[in-house]
C-alpha cells in the first residue's frame, strides 16, 4: 500500500504494508532514526514522537492510522537542534548511553507544551512512560525546570 | 566516522616505545609511526598533506589552522569515556577544549581492539594519555624555541600557543605544525602539577551532545549500508535446544521475506532460524507466522521453582551445627538471602550488521568486545581475523550485555547465507530471553558476637547455579571461584556436565558434605570446604572483581575484618545461560554481606555505623581499611548521620570495593504503613583515587549506578518455568522509572593518593544494601530477598 505522511512538515509518499508501526516507517523507509526501537510495545517510551502536537508511541500508530496527521520527529523538533528542551538536555549533560534522550525529548516538550511550568510531581507523572535504563532521572528532571524557566 | 587515519588502539605503548615510535616517525612521520602503517592507501593521501599537519602519535593531530583533533578508541556504552580520555590528552597538550573535535576511531584490523568493561579503561590509559599529550606539547614548544631561537625552558604553552614571556612573543600550535613536523621528540616530557589542571576535574558536557539530542544516526541499530537487507533470529526458548524444521517455504511466501533459514549447531551461533526481508517490520511480522518445532534438550523441565526448592536444600543440609564458637557466643544471628536472575536489558537492543563482500567483511556493532567480536565474526564467516574489520558504534548501554559476541556472530552466519549487507535486529523478547543473565544464588549465612559485641563467627553457605563442573557458557568464573586472589576456588564441583539433569552438588566435591568445621588457616590447594579466614583466602591481595559471588576472602571485608570467617559454596546444576552484570559477583555479593552486617549491629545493640566503624578499624593496616573508613566516615558526615527521625523514616548506611574504587552510601527512606517504600536521598561518598577526568560525567555514572542499584534490586526479577525464561517484554520486566527515582542523589569525591581509576561500576554494589539497612531502621523488616517489591513491609 501507498501512504502519503506529513512528517517534519513535509509530505513524503512510502509503500509499506498497512500494519507497519510508524516507528519502522520512520527508520527504515524515511531515514528519520532519532525515534529508537526499545520495546515495541508501548512500554519505554524511546520511539516517541510528536503526533498533532501530541507526544505518542510510534510503535503503536500504524501507518495506515497516519492519515494526515502532523508527525514530528526530534529531526524536525527544531531547525538547528536548538528547541528550548534540546538545549536545557546538552547544559545539564542529561545523557549516558543517550538511546532513551530523544524519546525523553519529545515527551518533555510535548509536556512543555501543555503546562509551561510542572511541578516535580507533573514532571515525573508525563515522563513516567520514558524509560532511562541509564537512570538519568534527576538530570532530566533539572533540564526541564531549565528548559521550562528559559521559556 | 570514517577517518582515513586509523589509529587502533596503541598496543601496550609504555613510555620507552612511545618514545622509539615518535623517534621513528622523525621527519615524514606520520607514516612511518609504526602502528598507523597498515592503514595503507587511505593514508598514503594524507602523506601529502602531512606538512601541514602535526601528527605525533595516533591520539592527536593539529592542523595548520589550529583546529585540533583527539581520538578515542574505547568502546563507549553510555560511561562518557569518549569524552573523558580525550581530556586528558587535552589537559596535558594544553589545548582550549572548545577547540578540539572528537573523532572515535574505527578499528584497524591489524590493530589491538580495546574493549570497555570492569571499569578499566581510565586506570589503563590515564598515565599513556598525560604522557602522550605532554610529549607533543614538548615538541610544540622546541618549534617555538627553535622559531625564535631562545631556550625552550623560558616558554610556555596556554590553550593552544606557545608564549615566551621575555620577549612577549607568541605563536599559535596551528603556526607551529609544520616545524613541529620535521622534530624529534624529546627524551622526556614533563607532565603537568594537577593542581595546574584546568580541563580535568571540571564538568565538560559530553562530546556527542548535539548528535544525541537532534536524532542523528550514531548507534548500531541506526546503521544502513545502501542494498541492505533486515534480518530476525529465532532460538529456541529451552536453553540448549535445537530446530528441527520450520513452516520455511511458508514463511517465504509472506510480504517482503526475501529468505528464511535453519542454521545448525556448529561452529557459529547458537541453533535457530533466520528471516531475512525488505524491512525490519517486514522481518517482525513475518516471525510471528514462524512455526519451528525444536528439539528442546536435557533442561526443558526446568524451573525456578524447583531450583529454589534444591538451593534452599542444600543450605539446611550445610547449617554449621558443630563448630564450638556458636555454643559460647553471646548472641548468635542466621539469615537466608537470595536474589534471582536478571536481564541487563540494554535499551538499544543486541543488533548488528554485516556487510561480506568475497574474502572480506565489514561489521558495524555496539560492543564492549570489538576484538572477540572480530573472532567471532571471522569463524562464523570462515574468514580470517584480518579479513573481518570491526566499526565500533556508540552503544545504547553495555552494562556487560554487549561483552559477548553471540548476536554478532548470528549476524555473520546470517550475511554469509544472503548476497547482500545484512542488519540483524533482537526483539526485546529475544533481548529478555537470550540474555547472559545475572547470575541468581542463595546465601545462608550465621554470625556470631561475643559479649563485647565483637563479631566472631561469619560463615557463608553460597548456593550458585550452573553447570556442575564448571564451564558455564560465559559466566565470570565457576561456582567454586571465590575468595580473594589465589584462593583455592573449590574445585569446580563434578567434571564437566556428568552430574544428572536435577543433581545438586556441593562444593567442596570431596565430601559432598557442607558441614563446616575449623576454619581454614589459609587457602589449601583445591578440595578445600571453604576459604578464607583471617588473612586466609589464598594469597588475600587487593579485592579483586570476582565471579559470583564476588570477592569476599582476601584483605578485603568480611574476610579479614571479622573473626571466624568461612565461606562454601554448593551448586545447583542450571542450563541458564550467565555473564557479567555490571560490577559482576559484588552487585549481589555486596548486599548480602553489608545487610548481614547491619544484623550483626542491630544484634549487638550498637549504633550500625559505630559498629561498622570499629570491625574496619580493628581489621589489619593497609590502603583497603584507610580508604573504606575515609569513604564510609564522608557519607556519614555529609548525610548527618544520626539525626532522630520518625517510625516510617529511616537511615541506612553500607560500604563496598570493587574495580578499585571504594564507596559508601547513606541512603534515606519513608516506609508507608501500607507498605510502599520510597528512596528520598542518597548520599554518595566515592574514592576513585586523586583525580575526577570529567565530573559532570563522573557525578552522572554514579547517579545512573544508584538508579540502577535501585531498580535491579527493587523490581526486576526473571522467572524460569519449562526451561524457558517467562517473562518477555518490559510489562512483564518492571524496571524503575522517574517517578521512583530519589529526588535527591548528593555524591561526594574523595580524592585520595592513589592513581585514578574508573567508576562505571563500583557505586552500584553498596546501593542495594544500603536501602535494607535504612528499611529496617524505618520499620524494623529485614529484607532478605530480591526484588524489594515481593517483601511485605507494612507496619503500624
Ligand atoms: S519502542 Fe515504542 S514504547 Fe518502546
Ligand atoms: S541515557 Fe541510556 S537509556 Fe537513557
Amino acid at each position: 500500500m501507498k501512504y502519503t505522511l506529513n512528517v517534519n512538515g513535509q509530505n513524503q509518499t512510502v509503500e509499506a504494508e498497512p500494519d507497519t508501526p510508524m516507528l519502522w516507517v520512520l527508520r527504515d523507509h524515511l531515514n528519520y532514526v532519532g525515534a529508537k526501537f526499545g520495546c515495541g510495545v508501548g512500554m519505554c517510551g524511546a520511539c516517541t514522537v510528536h503526533v498533532d502536537g501530541d507526544s505518542q508511541r510510534s510503535c503503536q500508530m500504524t501507518v495506515a492510522e497516519a492519515g494526515a496527521k502532523k508527525i514530528v520527529t526530534i529531526e524536525g523538533l527544531s531547525e538547528h537542534g536548538d528547541h528550548p528542551v534540546q538545549k536545557a538536555w546538552c547544559d545539564h549533560d542529561v545523557s549516558q548511553c543517550g538511546y532513551c534522550q530523544a524519546g525523553q525529548i519529545m515527551s518533555a516538550s510535548a509536556l512543555l507544551k501543555s503546562k509551561p511550568h510542572p511541578t516535580d510531581a507533573e514532571i515525573d507523572n508525563a515522563m513516567a512512560g520514558n524509560l532511562c535504563r541509564c537512570g538519568t532521572y534527576t538530570r532530566i528532571r533539572a533540564a526541564i525546570h531549565a528548559a521550562a524557566g528559559a521559556k | 566516522m570514517n577517518s582515513p587515519l586509523s589509529a587502533p588502539s596503541s598496543p601496550s605503548l609504555d613510555r620507552r616505545s612511545f618514545l622509539r615510535l615518535t623517534a621513528l616517525a622523525g621527519g615524514g612521520f606520520v607514516l612511518g609511526y609504526s602502528y598507523l602503517k597498515t592503514a595503507g592507501t587511505a593514508f598514503a593521501a594524507d602523506a601529502a598533506t602531512a606538512a601541514a599537519e602535526f601528527a605525533p602519535n595516533g591520539f592527536i593531530r593539529i592542523a595548520s589552522n589550529g583546529a585540533v583533533t583527539l581520538f578515542s578508541n574505547r568502546p563507549e556504552i553510555g560511561q562518557g569515556i569518549k569524552t573523558a580520555l580525550p581530556l586528558v590528552l587535552a589537559e596535558e597538550l594544553d589545548v582550549d577544549w572548545k577547540n578540539v573535535t572528537v573523532v572515535s576511531e574505527p578499528l584497524d584490523s591489524t590493530g589491538t581492539l580495546q574493549g570497555a568493561s570492569g571499569s578499566t579503561s581510565v586506570p589503563t590509559d590515564y598515565s599513556r594519555l598525560r604522557q602522550m599529550g605532554a610529549s607533543a606539547r614538548a615538541i610544540l614548544v622546541e618549534a617555538a624555541a627553535q622559531t625564535w631561537n631562545v631556550p625552550a625552558a623560558e616558554c610556555t604553552t596556554s590553550a593552544g600557543s606557545v608564549l615566551h614571556a621575555a620577549s612577549g612573543k607568541k605563536l599559535s600550535y596551528g603556526a607551529l605544525v609544520a616545524k613541529a613536523a620535521t622534530l624529534q621528540p624529546p627524551d622526556s616530557a614533563p607532565l603537568k602539577d594537577p593542581k595546574d589542571f584546568r580541563i580535568l576535574g571540571t564538568r565538560v558536557p559530553n562530546v556527542d551532545n548535539a548528535a544525541i539530542t537532534t536524532g542523528k544516526p550514531l548507534y548500531g541499530i541506526d546503521t544502513k549500508i545502501p542494498g541492505m537487507v533486515y534480518a530476525v533470529y529465532e532460538k529456541c526458548p529451552v536453553f540448549g535446544g535445537t530446530p528441527v524444521s520450520a513452516n520455511l517455504d511458508e514463511v517465504k511466501k509472506l510480504p517482503g521475506v526475501k529468505d528464511a533459514f535453519i542454521i545448525p549447531a556448529g561452529n557459529g551461533p547458537t541453533a535457530g532460524v533466520a528471516i531475512v526481508a525488505s524491512s525490519t517490520w517486514a522481518a517482525f511480522s513475518a516471525r510471528d507466522k514462524l512455526k519451528v518445532v525444536w528439539d528442546e534438550g536435557a533442561r526443558a523441565n526446568d524451573s525456578w521453582a524447583d531450583m529454589s526448592r534444591q538451593a534452599n536444600e542444600l543450605g539446611a543440609k550445610a547449617v554449621d551445627s558443630d563448630s564450638p564458637v556458636f555454643g559460647t557466643a553471646a548472641k548468635v544471628v542466621e539469615g537466608n538471602y537470595s536474589f534471582p536472575y536478571i536481564s541487563h536489558t540494554t535499551l538499544e537492543p543486541q543488533n548488528c550488521t554485516v556487510h561480506l563482500q568475497g574474502d572480506r567483511a565489514d561489521v558495524w556493532v555496539p560492543t564492549q568486545q570489538p576484538g572477540q567480536v572480530r573472532t567471532a565474526a571471522a569463524q562464523a564467516l570462515g574468514l580470517q581475523q584480518n579479513q573481518v574489520t570491526v566499526h565500533v558504534t556508540r552503544a545504547g548501554g553495555g552494562f556487560g550485555r554487549r561483552l559477548q559476541t553471540d548476536y554478532a556472530s548470528e549476524a555473520a552466519a546470517i550475511a554469509k547465507r544472503v548476497d547482500a549487507p545484512v542488519k540483524l535486529t533482537w526483539s526485546r523478547e529475544d533481548d529478555l530471553h537470550h540474555d547472559y543473565f545475572r547470575p541468581a544464588g542463595f546465601n545462608f549465612l550465621r554470625g556470631a558476637l561475643d559479649a563485647s559485641g565483637k563479631i566472631v563467627a561469619w560463615r557463608n553457605y553460597a548456593v550458585n547455579f550452573g553447570a556442575a563442573g564448571g564451564g558455564r557458557r560465559g559466566g565470570p568464573g565457576g561456582p567454586g571461584g571465590r575468595g580473594g586472589p589465589g584462593g583455592p576456588g573449590g574445585p569446580g564441583g563434578a567434571p564437566g556436565g556428568a552430574a544428572p539433569r536435577g543433581a545438586a552438588t556441593l562444593l567442596p566435591a570431596g565430601g559432598g558434605n557442607a558441614v563446616f568445621g575449623q576454619v581454614a588457616p589459609g587457602g589449601a590447594p583445591g578440595g578445600q570446604g571453604f576459604q578464607g579466614g583471617p588473612g586466609g583466602g589464598g594469597a588475600g591481595g587487593a579485592p579483586r572483581r570476582g565471579g559470583p559471588g564476588g570477592g569476599r576472602g582476601g584483605a578485603s571485608f568480611p574476610g579479614s575484618f571479622v573473626g571466624g570467617f568461612a565461606n562454601a559454596t554448593g551448586t545447583v546444576v542450571s542450563a541458564v545461560p550467565t555473564g557479567a552484570w555490571r560490577a559482576p559477583g559484588d552487585c549481589t555479593s555486596a548486599w548480602v554481606d553489608q545487610s548481614f552486617l547491619d544484623e550483626l549491629a542491630q544484634a549487638s545493640g550498637r549504633d550500625p555505623l559505630e559498629f561498622k566503624l570499629d570491625h574496619l578499624t580493628a581489621g589489619p593496616a593497609g590502603a583497603y581499611k584507610d580508604r573504606m573508613l575515609g569513604v564510609v566516615r564522608l557519607a556519614a558526615e555529609k548525610a548527618g548521620w544520626g539525626k532522630k527521625l520518625p517510625k516510617g523514616q529511616g537511615m541506612g548506611i553500607a560500604f563496598h570495593s570493587c574495580h578499585a574504587g571504594y564507596v559508601a552510601h547513606v541512603v534515606e527512606v519513608t516506609v508507608a504503613k501500607t507498605g510502599e517504600y520510597k528512596v528520598t536521598r542518597v548520599v554518595a561518598a566515592v574514592d576513585v583515587g586523586s583525580q575526577i577526568l570529567n565530573l559532570s560525567s563522573a557525578e552522572n555514572q554514579v547517579e545512573g549506578a544508584v538508579v540502577d542499584g535501585l531498580s535491579a534490586s527493587g523490581f526486576q526479577s526473571l522467572d524460569l518455568k519449562k526451561g524457558r525464561i517467562v517473562e518477555s517484554n518490559l510489562d512483564e520486566y518492571p524496571m524503575l522509572r522517574m517517578p521512583d527515582s530519589p529526588p535527591k542523589i548528593e555524591i561526594h569525591f574523595l580524592l585520595s593518593q592513589n592513581p585514578p581509576t574508573g567508576l562505571g561500576e563500583p557505586a552500584l554494589p553498596p546501593l542495594a544494601p544500603a536501602v535494607c539497612n535504612a528499611i529496617y531502621a524505618a520499620m524494623g523488616k529485614r529484607i532478605r530477598a530480591m526484588p524489594f517489591s515481593t517483601a511485605d513491609l507494612k507496619w503500624a
